[in-house]
């Protein structure tokens, strides 16, 4: 059974295609994987024990009597907490919605359910998604499974800690600044941000409604390729959904190759700040790339240096709007209704006692970006900085196919170091926050450890909008150079929990 | 640009119906003012004629059928409510407008 | 509630000039919400009509409804308004129970209509020209009830009941620009500003617009100046505004309240004014200081839009003809006065004749049954006519049975009666109830015999010149034949027998 947990997403849809095991001895295998670990690691906000089992026959009988099983029929996920699902509890991490049970499904948990997978429970995350570390969890931090004292990045820490620590051989995160890429880089995993429309938000608790995208999270390419695949397309309840079809990622996984490609090294991700053993990776990926038959050319993006700001000014802009709604009246927590007080100070009270620090930090920088006066210097010029990073991306993208990048210009760092830091805590998106920016496409993958720390360094590459396949050509032929160099998954060097 | 004020943090969390204590409004003046001299730098192109993007795609005129879809029932609407009354959300006296 | 002293009416026209906003809130009659495919049904049972979209759950989004857009390019068109070739919709940001996503989405500086205008004209027929700045989309809040204080009202309540059904049915916003040189007129020219839209909306039919349920709310925004003067002064805003009549009232109130507190060297304050149906009266409502900061900002849920140009002429092409013109060309056929058919028009009878006309009556037949039986009835029952249960084609009917001599009024009115009862169309109430027209000569010929018989005196008085007392014996004639004779050939039948030139 303890290899089961060892097997890629691929593997464990054909095992059980085959009938050379079930779903529910995966999933089984898998609870068991969180039972043993998770109090160590905390990756889940909540386990469904009996609706993953649920599912998991659910397969098995599907199977018995003959009907044709998906590409991801019974194998185990696990779901950040910002998405809703109908019956069990969704938290986005923040004790404001403790306890609340959401009457629908997003779609994509619909979609995953459609799909046949397992849903093993709900990931711990960033309050509200607003964070680079899982610190900002009302529900306590998240250890990164390669050193527990340190961060599994966030927002997303929960999900990308799951993969790392074989709790789920596949889980879902949501990407605003870099969200899903950032703990796939500090955790030794795989990490997609969808071109924005491709995977419907609806149903996926909004911070920044215009950044916002969910996608996959696995431990290879080709496993964030099939997820991909089976929560992306179009959606009619969202209206910032892409109506076209999505791209043939799965196919661009088991076909990596970059040869002839002209790939672009963005020369503005590099210098101060950046960790050596960072670069001293990165680099050793652009040789990869290079002996694999790329072009490597350099690119400017001069007004990526404008990102960070107009990032800060946008994303809370939208959230003081969009957390709005956490008011005490329909749903969620209330606090000091005693049958004295307004309707208005209840409202505050609770919001006061619900929300955690840097949501409240985001929520007054917002109110301060969008009031009057201060409207055109902030929100508005921040928008005008999104049009020239958005035109810097589509002149790269004249003269190169991908762009690549450090993820992350450190490894993980320790828990508590920058907790009451916000801005170097903001520096750990740096490098991810210009896509969602622009709304186009990148992955990270692990192209090895800092010599220094021995922690996972992330290999970020971006595509242009709707090119999402590109992502996996490139990605699946650099995961194949390293692992053979390595002559294994570079997980296999985690210390054993 | 300027920083930001103690004041204004109060004022900002009185419209954000935050009740922020005394300790974290210096807390919080403090770090925003830190926050906004960074952010401020994206008035450079203040003065650039450039469009400013609201939306990462192109889309337009996406629309619905005016056709009726299926409600949630009371109960699951009233499902996350924190008090309720005659198939209604029950809340605190509403202060203000009638 | 302490009511300042006024000034006379007469009064404040003297001194000084009113200027007027008018902010109309127009209920779209769609089948579904604005951005959700909630039913918009009135009268559901509480909370039955939500989702998680209109609901403003955690993780939910909007999707504009077809029909939203087109109903407020339709209106726009109608207000002669410049249609937008890409506009947005933006978030208004500010805390309410009864909206579930504490932001309303609307639109700011991207209206979808406007720069346009609307002619009403003044009962004495002047036309004056309301100059409209914009009409824009937005959605409605949720409905609180107050509960613990008097009256439902929301001092002293000790708590409030929220029922979201209202919530995101769509509005259009139509704001009118100053209305300047109305003078004495204003309020006149307020009430038949509301009238005339609600009488185009109807005609669009985007929306049924009857304020008395809602479905059209008026905000009136008046500031006086002294005459002379160009600067605007500080205005008041009355909100919910309900009636027409309600409209010329708080207007007028407001000009007098004004006009004291200026005389009286006091400065008005710029803040939201409630208004009393009881009194015609208007109290304070809350200050709109400048700490009121709605940040708008582009909703990014939403796409923008940007209606084909195509679309917007084909809408332009379709749009009904006006109900001004349609009143002063009706008027002409019809050929009655100005004040005739403004009567008409209050009592909401201009669609019922026209269709009674459509088939088959004479305009004058029509206007009559209407305007009269029929109008009657509706105030009894305390109802519009429209609400009647009979049909402009049964009236029609009716009014060809008395063209044609098959009934005479007080038969007509007997048919009514009984359609209005259920009995049937009215063929069916003639033949059921027996009230055709006695029209057999044998019949009527005896009936007429035994009349002179019974009334020998008449008679002579009759065959003596006293024509005018033949009424007498036709009235006899008619009691026998109960109602059921045409009264006019009975008086030629009996001036007949008695050797009498008519
Ligand atoms: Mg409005
Ligand atoms: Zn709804």
């Amino acid at each position: 059974m303890a290899d089961l947990i060892k097997l890629t997403a691929a593997e464990i849809a054909a095992k059980i295609a085959s009938g050379e095991v079930t779903a529910v001895e995966v999933t089984e295998a898998h609870l068991a994987r969180i039972e043993a670990v998770d109090e160590k690691v905390h990756a889940f906000l909540h386990v469904d024990r009996e609706g993953a089992l649920a599912q998991a026959r659910a397969v098995d009988e599907k199977k018995a009597r003959g009907e044709k099983l998906g590409p991801l029929a019974g194998v185990p996920l696990a779901l950040k907490d910002i998405f809703t699902t109908e019956g069990m509890p969704t938290t986005v991490g923040s004790k404001i919605l403790e306890g609340w049970i959401p009457p629908y499904d997003a779609t994509l948990t619909k979609r995953l359910k459609a799909a046949d997978v397992v849903i093993l429970g709900k990931t711990n995350m960033d309050e509200f998604a607003m964070g680079s570390s899982t610190e900002n969890s009302a529900y306590g931090p998240t250890g990164n499974p390669w050193d527990l004292t340190r961060i599994p990045g966030g927002s997303g820490g929960g999900s990308s800690a799951a993969l790392a620590a074989y709790e789920a051989p596949l889980a879902i995160g949501t990407d605003t600044g870099g969200s899903i890429r950032q703990p796939a880089a500090v955790t030794g995993t795989v990490g997609v941000k969808p071109t924005y429309g491709a995977v419907s938000r609806y149903g996926m608790v909004a911070f920044s409604s215009s950044l916002d995208q969910g996608g996959p999270c696995a431990r290879t390419v080709l496993d964030a390729a099939l997820l991909h695949e089976a929560i992306a397309g179009h959606d009619e309840l969202d209206s910032t959904s892409i109506d076209a079809p999505v791209p043939a990622v799965v196919e661009a996984a088991r076909n990596g190759d970059v040869r002839g490609m002209r790939i672009g090294v963005v020369k503005e991700f590099a210098g101060e700040g950046y960790q050596a053993g960072v670069m001293q990776r990165f680099n050793e990926s652009v040789e990869v790339l290079r002996e694999l038959g790329a072009e490597i050319v350099e690119i400017s993006c001069p007004s990526f240096d404008k990102a960070l700001a107009a990032y800060y000014l946008i994303a809370p802009s939208e959230c003081s709007s969009n957390l709005a709604r956490f008011d005490a009246m329909r749903y969620g927590l209330r606090v000091g209704d005693d049958g004295t007080k307004s309707a208005e100070d209840v409202t505050a009270l609770t919001r006061e006692a619900g929300f955690g620090d840097e949501v409240k930090r985001r929520i007054i920088l917002g109110t301060y970006a969008l009031s009057s006066g201060y409207y055109d210097a902030y929100y508005g010029s921040a928008q005008k900085v999104r049009t020239l990073i958005t035109r810097d991306f589509e002149k790269a993208f004249e003269q190169v196919e991908v762009l690549i990048s450090p993820t992350t210009p450190t490894t993980a760092f320790p828990i508590g170091e920058r907790a009451d830091d916000p801005m170097a805590m903001y520096l750990a998106d740096l490098c991810t926050i210009p896509t969602n920016l622009a709304g186009n496409a990148a992955m990270s993958l692990p192209c090895g450890l800092a010599p220094e720390d021995g922690l996972p360094v992330g290999l970020q590459i971006i595509a242009p909008a709707m090119a999402d396949d590109r992502l996996y050509k490139v990605g699946a032929a650099v995961e194949a150079a390293f692992t053979a160099r390595w002559g294994h998954p570079l997980l296999e060097e985690a210390p054993a929990l | 640009m300027p920083g930001i004020t103690r004041e204004e943090v109060a004022h900002l969390a009185r419209l954000a119906r935050l009740e922020l204590k005394d300790e974290e409004l210096d807390h919080f003046a403090g770090q925003l003012d830190d926050i906004i001299g960074a952010v401020a730098r994206v008035s450079e192109v203040a003065d650039q004629d450039v469009p400013p993007t609201s939306h990462p795609l192109p889309l337009t005129n996406v629309m619905r059928a005016d056709e009726v879809r299926p409600s949630l029932t009371p109960e699951q609407a009233l499902s996350g409510a924190p008090a309720q009354e005659q198939q209604r959300f029950k809340v605190p006296q509403i202060l203000g407008e009638e | 509630m302490t009511v300042t002293e006024l000034v006379s009416y007469e009064d404040a026209l003297a001194t000084y000039d009113p200027v007027m906003g008018l902010e109309v809130h127009v209920e779209l009659g769609t089948k579904t919400k604005m951005f959700c495919g909630c039913a918009t049904t009135l009268g559901a049972d509480a909370n039955s009509q939500t989702c998680p979209t209109c609901l403003g759950l955690p993780g939910s989004l909007p999707v504009v409804n077809a029909i939203g857009i087109e109903s407020a390019i339709k209106i726009g068109l109608a207000l002669n308004c410049s249609i937008a070739e890409w506009c947005r919709f933006a978030r208004k940001n500010y805390f309410y129970p009864d909206m579930p996503k504490n932001f309303q989405t609307s639109q700011y500086d991207e209206p979808i209509a406007f720069d346009g205008y609307l002619d009403v004209q003044l009962e004495d027929g002047e036309v004056f020209r309301v100059q409209i700045e914009r009409a824009h989309m937005e959605e409605d809040t949720g409905k609180s009830t107050h509960v613990g204080g008097a009256t439902g009202r929301i001092h002293g309540a000790s708590h409030s009941l929220l029922d979201y059904n209202r919530a995101g049915i769509p509005l259009i916003e139509i704001v009118t620009k100053p209305i300047e040189g109305a003078g004495e007129r204003a309020p006149e020219v307020a009430k038949a500003y509301v009238a005339e839209l609600r009488e185009l909306i109807k005609a669009l039919n985007v929306s049924e617009a009857r304020m008395e349920m809602g479905q059209m709310r008026c905000d009136v925004n008046l500031s006086l100046r002294p005459k002379g003067v160009e600067k605007f002064g500080t205005r008041s805003e009355t909100k919910n505004v309900n009636s027409l009549r309600s409209v010329e009232r708080a207007a007028r109130f407001e000009i007098q309240r004004h006009a004291a507190v200026l005389s009286a060297g006091g400065t008005i304050i710029q803040e939201t004014r409630h208004f009393h149906e009881e009194d015609g009266s208007t109290t304070a409502g809350r200050i709109k200081d400048n700490a009121e900061d709605y940040r708008y900002f582009p909703e990014p849920d939403l796409v923008p839009v940007a209606p084909a140009r195509e679309w917007v002429e084909e809408l332009r092409a379709a749009l009904p003809e006006l109900p001004r013109v349609r009143r002063n060309r009706l008027r002409e056929e019809w050929g009655i006065s100005a004040h005739d058919m403004q009567s008409i028009l209050n009592a909401g009878a201009v669609d019922l004749i026209t269709a009674t006309v459509d088939a088959g009556a004479d305009s004058a037949s029509a206007r009559k049954w209407w305007m009269g039986e029929l109008a009657r009835r509706a105030n009894e029952d305390g109802v519009e006519p429209a609400a009647l249960p009979i049909t402009p084609e049964q009236v029609a009917r009716i009014t060809v049975l008395v063209a044609e001599g098959s009934l005479n009024d007080k038969l007509a009115r007997q048919t009514i009666e009984g359609v209005l009862a259920g009995e049937g169309d009215p063929d069916t109430v003639v033949d059921k109830r027996g009230l055709k027209v006695v029209s057999d000569e044998g019949a009527l010929g005896t009936a007429v015999d035994e009349a002179i018989e019974a009334n020998a005196a008449i008679a002579d008085k009759i065959r003596g010149g006293k024509v005018a007392a033949a009424g007498a014996l036709v009235g006899a004639v008619m009691k026998a034949t109960r109602g059921q004779a045409d009264a006019a050939r009975v008086r030629e039948l009996i001036l007949e027998k008695l050797g009498v030139e008519g």
